[in-house]
């Protein structure tokens, strides 16, 4: 009981802070004809606005509207930038663009011109002042940076990564004092054992599981956790960020190879059992499967699965705009609520679904790795 | 939409690093204990049905050496009865024979002690017969024995009667 006093004063403390930040957070912009990712009323602007969703944001905007002054309101907080320029490190806070992503605004620091065209840090070439745009809207006078920014997404996996973190020493703790967990921990058990009789134990075998067990865990949880937080309405998009799946699939990629037994190594270079002059291109093809083509499978399913679902619930959504005229608000918000609720339900699903798929999916590529054939 | 354009190198590498930090916190805070308390009841679990299992067919070896031991008991105690009965029978036989040899043992004396009182008597009475006789006869000798003739035959018929006897 102590332990939920504690973490419900220390959840009331976090929300008071995070309410007091959106009030300072929330600032006004007077000039209209700015794209700031916020109005969404034709085709158009809904096509952006989804786009713009599933980039990653330099800013934790919550919601914005326009006062009835004619005021751009944005609700929300902002992110530190750090980026590498050509002088240096440079960080400043995203608010100093002031919501503005087209490249309009031009935060200067250290003598550098920067400029943020959709969710990415631009500098300006020598001399420039502001930027410009070819036909296809890439930018003329301006180079991307490296960008090391706290961005939305790296706020998601720093929640998630601190969610995993809570519950599950929490649950190790329990442990110490009783056989059978409670509350959360009892809630938390079932999914690792899960992990560990379902995933790890049938594809890596009952001899190796448990050197795996760690990544699978982890890979798992976070993956889950963080799907599961892109359905809520703070509106992550964090495993539909192509550098985070790669990012796991290399990981996958890297224990797997590292691990790899003499008969894997034997299989895949030197396959025993076929013609010699097949064995190179047999280990040509195992190669690139091995080391191209399983980790890309990973990393686009995860990838592809997670946007095509935000895509689809947001595109869901903003059929309450675009059968205004035919349906009347009424009707078309009733439509757009049921299919979205339809498709927000089967993403939770999805969620779970691609979790277990690249959990299992590794599982199975370490199994393979690790194996030890008989020799016949 | 361009997915090489959307890559952030820098998304790539915090998340890298944060992946790589919580993989070690996770696995040294959660994942070991976590597991390893998780063996450990589920061991505990399998040796509790084991030692179950084992205490059952002791159990059931106990009650089969039970019922072997008092069958064997009966058993036993069935032999000692009979050998019992048979001893007593035999005492009884053997006592029965022994009586009955002593009883006719003690037959064969008193018959022949009865057998010497009876000739000891006889030859009482034949004596005090003989001798009353002899009184007899003396009478009747002094009153008869008036002709030697009589006389001798008299001691002859006597003598006779004597010899015959």
């Amino acid at each position: 009981m102590k332990i939920a006093q504690k973490s419900i004063k220390f959840l009331t403390i976090v929300a008071i802070s995070l309410f007091t930040t959106l009030s300072f957070a929330s600032e006004s912009n007077k000039t209209d004809n700015q794209n700031d990712g916020g109005r969404v009323n034709t085709k158009q602007e809904i096509n952006d606005y989804i786009k713009h969703h599933l980039a990653d944001s330099h800013d934790f905007s919550l919601f914005s509207y326009t006062s009835d002054a004619g005021e751009r309101k944005h609700v929300g907080f902002s992110l530190p930038v750090i980026v590498w320029t050509s002088k240096g490190l440079v960080t400043f806070m995203s608010s100093e663009f002031h919501h503005n992503d087209d490249g309009h605004v031009i935060v200067e620091k250290d003598g550098l011109k920067l400029a943020k065209i959709h969710s990415k840090i631009y500098e300006l070439d020598n001399g420039a002042t502001q930027v410009s745009f070819d036909e296809t809207h890439h930018a003329k006078n301006a180079h991307k940076i490296l960008d090391f920014s706290i961005t939305k997404s790296v706020v998601g996996i720093l929640i998630a990564a601190f969610l995993i973190f809570f519950g599950f020493s929490k649950l190790a703790k329990q442990y110490k004092s009783k056989a059978i967990p409670t509350g959360l921990g009892r809630a938390l058990e079932p999914l690792v054992l899960y992990v560990r009789d379902e995933i790890a134990r049938p594809n890596i075998g009952e001899k190796k599981y448990k050197k795996f067990m760690p990544y699978l865990l982890t890979v798992f949880f976070f993956i889950w956790i963080l799907n599961l937080m892109g359905l809520t309405p703070i509106g992550f998009n964090v495993t539909g960020q192509i550098a985070i799946t790669v990012c796991l699939a290399i990981f996958t990629l890297i224990i797997y190879i590292s691990n790899g037994s003499k008969d894997f190594w034997m299989h895949t270079l030197w396959m025993p059992g076929v013609p010699k002059l097949l064995r190179p291109i047999l280990a040509v093809l195992e190669l690139a499967g091995y080391l191209l083509i399983k980790p890309f499978s990973l990393l686009v399913r995860l990838f592809a699965n997670i946007t095509a679902g935000h895509s689809v619930v947001m595109g869901i959504a903003a059929l309450m705009l675009l059968l205004k005229a035919e349906f009347g608000t009424v009707g078309a918000t009733g439509i757009s609520f049921f299919l979205t609720l339809f498709l927000t339900v089967i993403e939770v699903l999805v969620a779970f679904l691609q979790a277990f798929i690249f959990t299992m999916l590794s599982a199975l590529f370490i199994g393979m790795a690790v194996e030890e054939h008989e020799h016949h | 939409m361009d997915i090489f354009n959307d890559f952030s190198v820098g998304l790539f590498a915090l998340q890298l690093v944060i992946l790589i930090v919580l993989l070690v916190l996770l696995k040294k805070f959660a994942w070991k204990p976590i597991l390893n308390s998780l063996e450990e009841r589920e061991s505990g679990i399998e040796n509790a049905l084991a030692a179950a299992d084992n205490a059952r067919k002791e159990m059931q070896n106990l009650t089969a050496d039970n019922e072997r031991l008092a069958k064997e008991a009966r058993a036993e105690r069935e032999a000692m009865m009979k050998e019992a009965r048979e001893i007593s029978d035999k005492i009884i036989a053997d006592a029965k024979q022994d009586a009955k040899e002593v009883t006719t043992k003690l037959i064969e004396t008193a018959q022949a002690s009865i057998q010497q009182e009876k000739q000891a008597a006889l030859a009482a009475l034949k004596k005090n017969v003989a001798e009353l006789s002899i009184g007899i006869a003396e009478s009747v000798i002094k009153k008869e024995l008036s002709n030697k003739k009589d006389q001798l035959e008299l001691v002859e018929g006597i003598l006779k009667d004597v010899t015959l006897n």
